[in-house]
């Protein structure tokens, strides 16, 4: 396919690995996204790198940093009488605290499977009986079509979609990371497509703050290496934001895509599961939209369990998944402890299907 | 979840949808986020909108610089 087959060329594979097994060195990175991560895993990058750069996975996995307490909110919400939740099919086996999603069909709520935020609204023009509540959780990839979904709504005067939104944005994140004591990463491979709409400008405060050197990347092989190199090569340079995925990147990202989400939305402080609350890194409906927040509707909640999963370690990127004891034992992607281990792009469930025998 | 796919645009229905073809199906695409979509232009498709067009110019940078690498590792 044109421009997915036209950056799969083995020859420059072996010419990056060959180039970055020359720059020498000891290295820890920090990929940002799960689809890199899920990139990474799936080609087999880490092994062709070792030992001299070591990657590990930040907590870019939208689904895996959704709170136990969202999901116990959604899954009240859904069992509501004349709701009819849709969501994105990863939020589907995320456990909350007392099951999932799944589990909450199992017990009569109404649960859809979509695959855009168009299809809620659809869902909503054609019974107007239901209250269709779309589960917002993602990036700022997947927060403007969302954004666009409500103000399209809004025009066509829908009274009955309604959103719940667990959106979060990265920039705060890899701020609340930097800021962390025991934080010592060389360097971070930034996610494309949230880049797509943040654009490059959005991360510069990470060289000027923390003297962190990044680079922004596609998702094939060679954009990985590229971004690998660079960053190696910045070390001794000088930390800055280098954009290796132009052709899809501007430095003020997509002004359309920022103003819908400005529109709509505004930042408040978001829990990330495993983590913490970090500050302005979740996004709620504005006022104006105050009669489409699902999240304002009273529901009762469970009380909170310790399940002593260590998810919230491998997002930090301190300890890897199988140093968690429940790894591959009583944590499996068919039946997933923590989060890492639901959403196909989670660290834990990349090692799982990938990596296992690189341990 | 953050995965995009780049695809072509076969028509603009109209200003806010576009017919595109996408691994081999054509299906229709919000483009209400993208600017001056036309025609023959390839999109980011996520969750049934365009996000971003790719920029063709740079895109072909891009290719140029792994021929070159490709080219590197054929060097003996």
């Amino acid at each position: 396919m044109k421009y997915l087959d036209d950056f799969r060329v083995p020859g420059a594979v072996r010419t990056l690995v060959r180039r970055i097994r020359e720059q020498g060195g000891e290295h820890t990175f920090m990929e940002v996204c799960g689809t890199h991560t899920m990139a990474i895993s799936r080609a087999g990058i880490r092994p062709m790198l070792e030992p001299s750069v070591d990657l590990i996975s930040g907590p870019g996995c939208p689904v895996c940093v959704t709170s136990d307490r969202d999901i116990d909110t959604a899954i009240a919400v859904a069992k509501l009488p004349g709701v009819v939740l849709a969501t994105f099919g990863d939020m589907m086996k995320v456990p909350g605290t007392e099951g999932s999603l799944a589990d909450a069909v199992s017990e009569g709520a109404r649960v859809r499977v979509v695959y855009s935020p168009l299809e809620a609204l659809q869902m909503a023009r054609e019974d107007r009986g239901a209250k269709v509540v779309f589960l917002g959780v993602g990036f700022e990839t997947t927060a403007p079509t969302v954004a666009a979904t409500m103000l399209q709504a809004r025009e066509e005067n829908i009274q009955n979609l309604f959103l719940l939104s667990f959106h979060k944005t990265v920039p705060p994140a890899l701020r609340a990371l930097g800021s962390l004591d025991e934080f010592s990463v060389d360097g971070f491979v930034l996610p494309g497509h949230v880049s797509a709409i943040i654009g490059s400008d959005a991360y510069t405060f990470i060289p000027d703050e923390f003297g962190i050197p990044c680079v922004i990347t596609g998702f094939e092989t060679t954009d990985i290496l590229q971004a690998v190199s660079n960053l190696i090569r910045m070390r001794t340079e000088g930390p800055a934001v280098e954009n290796e995925y132009s052709r899809a990147v501007r430095a003020g990202g997509n002004p359309k895509a920022l103003s819908a989400m400005e529109i709509v939305f505004e930042p408040v402080d978001a829990e990330w599961r495993g983590l913490f609350v970090i500050p302005g890194s979740g996004l709620a409906l504005k006022e104006d939209f105050r009669d489409f927040d699902a999240g304002a509707w009273q529901v009762e909640l469970p009380e909170r369990a310790i399940s002593g999963c260590r998810c919230g370690e491998i997002l930090c990127g301190r300890i890897k998944p199988p140093e968690c004891p429940f790894f591959a034992g009583e944590c499996t992607p068919e039946s997933p402890v923590g989060p890492c281990m639901v959403s196909s792009e989670g660290t834990c469930a990349s090692y799982y299907l990938y990596c296992q025998e690189e341990e | 979840m953050c995965l995009a796919i780049p695809a072509e645009v076969i028509e603009v229905l109209d200003e806010d949808v576009a017919l595109m073809e996408i691994g081999g199906a054509r299906k229709q695409v919000n483009i209400s986020l993208v600017d001056d979509v036309s025609t023959g232009d390839y999109l980011l498709v996520h969750a049934g909108f365009a996000i971003e067009k790719v920029d063709e110019g740079e895109a072909r940078k891009t290719m140029e610089l792994l021929e070159e690498l490709a080219r590197l590792d054929e060097v003996p």
